[in-house]
């Protein structure tokens, strides 16, 4: 069965046809959202990492029709496309050289902003906790640690 | 994943009434049900979302106890202050759950529901000795969980809520799946106002608790008393991550711990 699900798609009304049983980063990179990753798709990877109502969740283990009527935040809704409209946070990770092959960022700059909002300062045991969900296979994480800790600083003083 | 209905009912009654149809399953934070139905493992008609039903959130307190709705997410079990303040080792289990996008998206009722021998709310539940609150009638903690995946539960029967009593103080520990964080042993140790509790989870097929400990606890209630009280393992999981012995061996260790944690 198809539903008609209308939703805030990074600040803007979207309005979607999908299946009930559509899981939601299919529907969301369908719908042109491709910063969404598909990496493991069992809910352990965390490439897929959105945001819905403010919080972090991983889009691989939502159904679409679950944010109907929800706000719904992606990678792309931190930017308006310029380089230099950079989040603070994606500017850290470039400044740090926070990834490799970058397949897993979307997801971890995202974990990261949920952090911040928690958490304005958060200490290196706290970031490398708070991203437990969240797999890098190239960096070791120290660089992306780094990034979250100077990306969280660069948020308190916007 | 095989094609279904979803329906997202606002109330408890219509709930209940979609959940009379055939194939039909209720569906909380999704944290096990989606990955298992994306494996195919499981296929239904139709999935009932209960996460509009007003009647299943929120948590409230009274003098002895606190009620934590059945949709509650264990974020938001974590983060709250009446549960840090009355119960630390509530919110410390709920927080140390998976990671943070499964906790802001798993629930208590989910999560005791499934039943899940490797889960930590069941050692919370049956250690504080709970209530569980479902839209036909009260089932005690002890009497739950039944077995492996197993509970008291009828087909479909909603959990509403959760009553936590209030220890005089509880500790928990667990040694964790380094990768999913399930508890390849975790112990709750709780002094309530009648007696001793300790309940294992991740060890067997289902939580248990462990008598010899309980009276150790209640002669002194020290991780002393219990680091030496070894439990039978015979019946214990064995995979990949532990032997049976060795989760034979945290259990004592886990429970040492549980109890320094309450007395902390």
């Amino acid at each position: 069965m198809t539903v008609s699900i209308s939703f805030q798609l990074n600040g803007t009304s979207a309005q979607l046809d999908v299946a009930d049983s559509q899981l939601l980063v299919e529907a969301l990179r369908q719908h042109g959202s491709t910063g969404t990753h598909i990496g493991c798709d069992t809910s352990q990877c965390g490439a897929c990492v959105i945001h819905v109502d403010g919080k972090s969740v991983k889009s691989c283990t939502m159904l679409a029709v679950q944010v109907d009527g929800k706000s719904v935040t992606t990678i792309e809704g931190l930017t308006q496309g310029q380089a230099e409209d950079m989040h603070p946070m994606q500017q850290a990770f470039k400044q740090h050289h926070g990834l490799q092959c970058g397949y897993c960022t979307p997801g971890m700059v995202m974990s990261a902003i949920d952090l911040v909002n928690h958490n304005p300062d958060p200490d290196e045991k706290q970031i490398r906790e708070w991203l437990e969900g969240n797999i890098c296979r190239c960096t070791g994480y120290h660089n992306i640690v780094k990034a979250v800790k100077h990306g969280a600083q660069m948020m308190r003083e916007v | 994943m095989y094609q279904f209905a979803y329906h997202h009912p606002d109330n408890l009654n219509q709930a209940k009434e979609l959940l009379t149809a055939e194939e039909s399953k209720p569906i909380a934070g999704g944290m096990t049900l989606i990955p298992t139905l994306k494996q195919r493992l499981a296929a239904y008609e139709s999935l009932v979302d209960l996460s509009s039903i007003a009647e299943l959130q929120g948590i409230s307190e009274t003098s002895e106890s606190i009620r934590i709705g059945a949709m509650t997410t264990h974020s938001d079990v974590h983060h709250s202050d009446t549960i840090k303040t009355k119960i630390p080792a509530l919110s410390h289990l709920a927080g140390s759950i998976g990671d943070v996008q499964v906790r802001n998206r798993g629930t208590l009722g989910g999560s005791i529901a499934n039943a899940d021998p490797a889960a930590d709310y069941p050692a919370a539940v049956v250690g504080l000795g709970a209530t569980i609150h479902t839209a036909e009638r009260d089932i005690a903690a002890d009497n739950f969980f039944t077995a492996l995946f197993e509970t008291a539960l009828k087909e479909n029967e909603i959990i509403t809520a959760v009553s936590f009593p209030v220890p005089e103080k509880a500790g928990y520990a667990k040694f964790a799946n380094p990768a999913s964080r399930y508890a390849i042993v975790g112990v709750m140790a709780v002094k309530t106002r009648s007696g001793i509790r300790v309940a294992v989870t991740g060890a067997a097929g289902s939580v248990f608790r462990v008598p010899e400990m309980e009276q150790a606890l209640g002669d002194a209630f020290t991780a002393d008393a219990v680091r030496g009280i070894a439990v039978s393992s015979a019946e214990f999981n064995s995979d990949m991550h532990a032997t049976a012995d060795y989760r034979g061996h945290l259990v004592s260790v886990m429970a040492a711990r549980a109890v320094d944690a309450a007395n902390a």
